[in-house]
């Protein structure tokens, strides 16, 4: 059950988005959501579909993987589609029952923001697949760092991410032992109310959280083995570059943004 | 002067309980050990004996109530050369899941020459170097949850290697792994010995004590054996009197002598009793 979490995994590949500066991709995706949030009619919102079909083709990603992302966040898709559906009440009524309206403008808002919120996930979860964890905490890391002059612990966040991206296989893997052991002692996580459920995971929580803990004490004893003392003076392995396919690759995208603008003003359906 | 010195160390771990009351164990009472640069030594000791205090002085993790630990002719008290001899003095643990900090392999190997500054050119070959030396180069972007217990602490060696230290300390490194894994790390760690640097490896397994050059065994925070495996391992009543064992093979000698067949004393590997077996049974 546990193991079929996609989000946030990488797919180690060689494809140009692979290759990108991650600092350019964070960039990349920020301009991807805030295409998609500008464009205002269908037209708007196919350009930045097209767009993200473009940067799935290229990366070589399963498309697979692209539909195992969004199956988590199902249910917030089909809640908001509801919600949609049945509370906007302007345009024409195309079915009616008692109070319920719906009304042609509900159901292609429904669909629009169904749309959406469908390609903002796959959009974002591409960034994850194609760059790898580490990678992304180092541009995170280096977007952050002008703002230590505030004090802000830009090192210390991206170190916490780290370790914990680290350890989410290994708690995962200890939970399911947990709970295989726990079965084993005739607990039962799988019927009941809900409640009763939530209570029967209270023996798989607590010996999950003392295991963290003494993981988390030797973990620092190892650190402190290996001359950790902070950000101060830390140089990196891989220095991050940006070359002519970052910058190709920005202009790709400021185009699809003109262009989702441009069919804002002349296209506006 | 040796290479590393521990000189008269008196170690008390104090724990405090619910109630406030401080409660003082001494660990160590007193004890002096040194060894040479070059040196393969096994610390042998059961549950509570000091071993791991004992490996936890030698990189100034523990520092000593009284007494003197040198490395190098670096005092371990002496802040200011404190990276200098966590960088000399490498230590690998037991659990390997919980010592690698990073989510590619030779991100992790890196850990310890970012953390002191060296050059990202450097970084990049010395890493190389290391994962080469304990054969995982092969698995250098792999994510290490998905590598084997053997194959992670591999890799945690790794990472202690590219620091080129003079030594390194493992504690227990194969007490997680199945057999093969244990077979990997003992044939990475003498091959790394050949080429000179000092191993100091505590153990449970009398096997692999059996490969160092010379075995100290503790009790109660002190050194009672200290001398090569050969003599030690012969003491097969005095260790068991310890709560230890010896090699297999030894045991089933010493059973042997007892019941009156003339056997050498000393036989702690698997060929030579195999060997001496078979002149046995020829010449009978």
């Amino acid at each position: 059950m546990i193991k079929d979490i996609t989000i946030g995994q990488y797919f180690p590949g060689k494809s140009v988005l692979h290759r990108l500066d991650p600092r350019i991709k964070l960039l990349l995706t920020v301009l991807y959501i805030v295409m998609l949030f500008s464009a205002s009619g269908f037209v708007g919102l196919g350009i930045g579909i097209v767009f993200l079909v473009f940067a799935f083709a290229i990366s070589g990603i399963p498309i697979k993987m692209m539909v195992k992302g969004v199956k988590p966040i199902l249910p917030v898709i089909i809640f908001t589609g509801i919600l949609n559906l049945f509370f906007i009440s302007t345009g024409n009524v195309i079915f009616s029952l008692g109070f319920i309206k719906i009304t042609d403008d509900g159901l292609s808002t429904m669909i629009f923001m169904a749309v959406r919120i469908v390609f903002l996930i796959c959009g974002t979860s591409l960034l994850t697949y194609t760059t790898s964890p580490i990678a992304l905490t180092d541009a995170i890391e280096r977007v952050l760092s002008p703002l230590r002059v505030f004090h802000f612990p830009a090192h210390e966040i991206a170190m916490m991410m780290t370790i914990a991206l680290r350890f989410i296989p290994t708690l995962i893997e200890e939970t399911d032992k947990i709970m295989s052991a726990q079965k084993a002692r005739g607990a039962d996580f799988e019927s009941g109310s809900i409640i009763n459920r939530a209570k029967a995971l209270i023996p798989v929580l607590i010996p999950l959280f003392v295991s963290a803990f003494r993981r988390a004490e030797e973990l620092a004893l190892a650190m402190e083995c290996r001359c950790y003392r902070g950000g101060e003076g830390r140089t990196r392995m891989k220095q991050l570059k940006t070359t002519y396919l970052d910058y190709i690759a920005l202009a790709v995208t400021v185009l699809f943004l003109v262009l989702i603008i441009l069919a804002n003003i002349f296209i506006p359906i | 002067m040796s290479f590393i010195d521990i000189d008269n160390v008196k170690f008390t771990y104090t724990s405090e309980d619910d109630n406030g009351n401080v409660e003082k164990n001494e660990v160590l009472h007193g004890l002096s050990l040194s060894i040479d640069k070059g040196e393969f030594v096994a610390v042998l000791g059961h549950n509570g004996s000091g071993k791991s205090t004992l490996a936890k002085l030698l990189n100034a993790i523990n520092l000593p109530d009284s007494g003197k630990v040198t490395v190098a002719g670096m005092d371990t008290a002496d802040e200011d050369r404190l990276f200098d001899i966590r960088s000399n003095v490498g230590m690998v643990f037991q659990n390997p899941d919980n010592q690698i900090v990073a989510t590619v392999v030779e991100e992790d190997v890196a850990f310890a020459l970012e953390n002191v500054g060296v050059e990202p050119t450097e970084i990049r070959r010395r890493v190389d170097e290391a994962l080469k030396t304990v054969g995982m180069y092969d698995y250098r972007e792999h994510s290490p949850s998905k590598l084997s217990g053997g194959q992670k602490q591999r890799v945690a060696i790794a990472g202690v290697l590219a620091m080129k230290p003079d030594c390194i300390v493992l504690d227990e490194p194969t007490a997680m792994l199945d057999p093969i894994g244990r077979r990997e790390i003992m044939s990475t760690i003498t091959e790394l010995n050949k080429t000179g640097v000092t191993i100091v490896l505590i153990t449970h397994y009398m096997d692999e004590a059996a490969r160092a050059k010379r075995v100290v065994v503790m009790d109660n925070g002190d050194i009672i054996m200290d001398d090569c495996p050969k003599r030690v391992f012969s003491q097969v009543e005095k260790l068991k009197s310890l709560g230890l064992d010896v090699p297999q093979v030894t045991e089933l000698t010493h059973e042997l002598i007892k019941c009156g067949i003339d056997l050498p004393e000393d036989i702690i590997y698997e060929d030579e009793c195999y060997e001496a077996l078979y002149e046995l049974i020829r010449n009978a």
